[in-house]
């Protein structure tokens, strides 16, 4: 009798309860594979976008001539000027070996041996202010015609490319949390309707529309955080999986034999897991309350 | 104090197309009743006695007129206000309305947890009015293992068990034996001489000579003898 009384409308009786739960969950799943993704996509681009923005690739043609100083040959002097110039770390002229490794896909094992007059490469990292290709006057002075291209325009388009990404998961986001709205209206709707006589006579009784619409929404809250819940835990599975795949792309490679694959996740993915019963509990809750007070307003 | 004033009804069609309206079931009806005051109410079926009860008890908006409840205007109210002033208005449906889910003891005791009242308090007087009411063994029996005649003395027990201040009974003797029926009378007047407004819709010719007191007569949806 004492816990009867506090369902005065029989929800906790009611036959289609699964129905709600069970697309919630399917809702979270879907969230949570959609929240990760979009968490990947940014730490991914981030380390990648830092990597190309910063790398600057000289390329000095004819580098055994003489410079313009005649003193060294175009390379030599080249190099030389970058080890002294602000805001370039560690160049590096790329090996004969290393340019056959680089140029086989287009020109066959042994590039040098073709005779092409090939420029030399330097590789260095661009840690200055403004753009790397700042420095191409200067080095044109020394040896000209020679080229300096930054990763910086690269970089841009990966920013773009995860904007995009970032602004669909959003909008998957956002159709979820509506379709998860309508769902509990629906439901909620049907509750309505199945027990009309008694919340007529309830409210006939005295009830107060916010009584009744809380006995729903509570209902309603319940069923959505479990099912949401239900969702995220299946999705944990799948998202380590995931994080498996994804983790020799990832930098810094964790080192050998560093935890299981629990540590794998980002933390900001442990943060938001938790969030969707939260979020499911809340968007249940306001459709709860707005289907029944609307619905009520039909009564006298 | 129940006033009313040149009130008209018509009830919105439920399936036809929105809006719909039906034929007057109401037709300028004026009366008042005053406090503690006490009034059979007749007529033939489809006179519109349940139509009026419910305007009382503030289940619809007449649809023209005026109509104060207990010095209310009730067109005037919030809903939260006319939730409140149901609670102080007992009612017998021609149709009982259990909750379906609840115990005897639980659907008489739901107006007075509405109404947030102490559980012992509940208690008491629930289980009293229960008693009273000749089911003191049924307690936890739930509607449907009720007789009609049962069922219709829970009804009474949860329209009167908050004491109301006015009580509204649609055909309240309909399941019962007369014996059943006299014990309901003698509660009804118990609450009215106590300073309860009633108002009793019946075709019991029987019993309104055995209590006499002020009729509204209706038929077609007029009052066609007040006083
Ligand atoms: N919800 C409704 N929608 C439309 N018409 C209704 C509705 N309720 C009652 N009516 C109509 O209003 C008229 C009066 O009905 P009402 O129930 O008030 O009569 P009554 O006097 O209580 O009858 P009875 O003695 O049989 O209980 C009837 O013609 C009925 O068809
Ligand atoms: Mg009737």
């Amino acid at each position: 009798m004492a816990k009867r009384h506090t369902d005065p409308l029989g929800l906790h009786s009611a036959l289609e309860d699964w129905m709600l739960p069970v697309l919630v969950a399917a809702m979270s799943f879907l969230a949570a594979l959609t929240i990760a993704g979009a968490l990947a996509s940014t730490s991914l681009a981030t380390q990648w976008r830092n990597n190309t923005a910063a790398a600057l690739t000289i390329q000095v043609p004819q580098p055994a001539a003489p410079d313009a100083a005649n003193n060294a040959t175009r390379l030599a002097a080249v190099l030389r000027a970058l080890q002294t110039m602000p805001g370039i770390l560690n160049p590096q002229p790329l090996s004969t070996g290393a340019m056959n490794r680089l140029l086989a896909p287009w020109l066959g094992a042994d590039a040098a041996s073709l005779g092409l007059p090939l420029p030399a490469v330097i590789t260095a990292t661009w840690n200055g202010p403004g753009a790397g290709e700042a420095i191409a006057p200067a080095l044109n002075a020394i040896a000209p015609g020679t080229l300096a291209q930054s990763g910086a325009q690269w970089a841009a388009h990966v920013t773009a490319l995860t904007a995009s990404l970032q602004t669909c998961a959003a909008a998957v986001l956002v159709i979820v949390a509506l379709v998860g709205g309508a769902l509990v209206a629906l439901a909620t709707r049907a509750g309505l309707a199945q027990r009309r006589d008694t919340i007529e006579t309830i409210h006939g009784l005295g009830a107060q529309d916010s009584g009744i619409a809380s006995l729903f929404a509570s209902r309603a809250t319940v069923l959505t955080a479990t099912g949401a819940a239900a969702g995220a835990l299946l999705a944990l599975p799948v998202l380590l999986w995931l994080a498996t795949l994804a983790a020799p792309l990832a930098n810094p490679v964790p080192p050998p034999g560093a935890g299981g694959g629990l540590v794998n996740l980002p933390d900001a993915l442990w943060a938001a897991l938790p969030c969707l019963p939260l979020a499911a509990a809340l968007i249940g809750w306001c459709s709860a309350q707005l289907t029944v007070r609307g619905w009520l307003r039909k009564l006298a | 104090m129940i006033k009313f004033d040149d009130v008209w009804l018509k009830y919105r069609h439920q399936e036809r197309r929105p809006g719909a309206l039906t034929r007057d079931v109401l037709r300028g009806i004026s009366f008042q009743v005053p406090d503690g005051g006490f009034r059979w109410l007749t007529g033939p079926s489809g006179a519109g006695k349940t139509s009026l009860l419910k305007l009382i008890y503030l289940a619809e908006h007449p649809t023209q007129g005026r109509i104060d409840i207990m010095g209310t205007h009730a067109a005037k109210i919030s809903r939260r206000d006319a939730a409140l002033l149901r609670r102080r208005i007992g009612v017998v449906y021609q149709d009982f309305r259990l909750l379906p889910h609840l115990s005897a003891y639980d659907n008489v005791a739901l107006p007075m947890r509405l109404a947030r009242r102490n559980e012992s308090q509940i208690q008491a007087d629930v289980t009293e009015i229960l008693r009273w009411v000749g089911l003191a063994g049924r307690l936890a029996a739930l509607p449907d293992e009720l007789s009609g005649g049962e069922q219709q003395r829970v009804a009474i027990a949860r329209a009167v068990v908050g004491r109301p201040k006015l009580l509204v009974a649609d055909e309240p003797t309909g399941n019962l034996d007369d014996e059943q029926a006299q014990r309901l009378m003698t509660l009804i007047t118990a609450l009215n001489r106590l300073g309860t407004t009633v108002v009793v819709a019946t075709h019991n010719h029987a019993l309104v000579n055995a209590y006499p007191a002020p009729r509204l007569e209706m038929a077609e949806g007029r009052l066609t003898a007040h006083g």
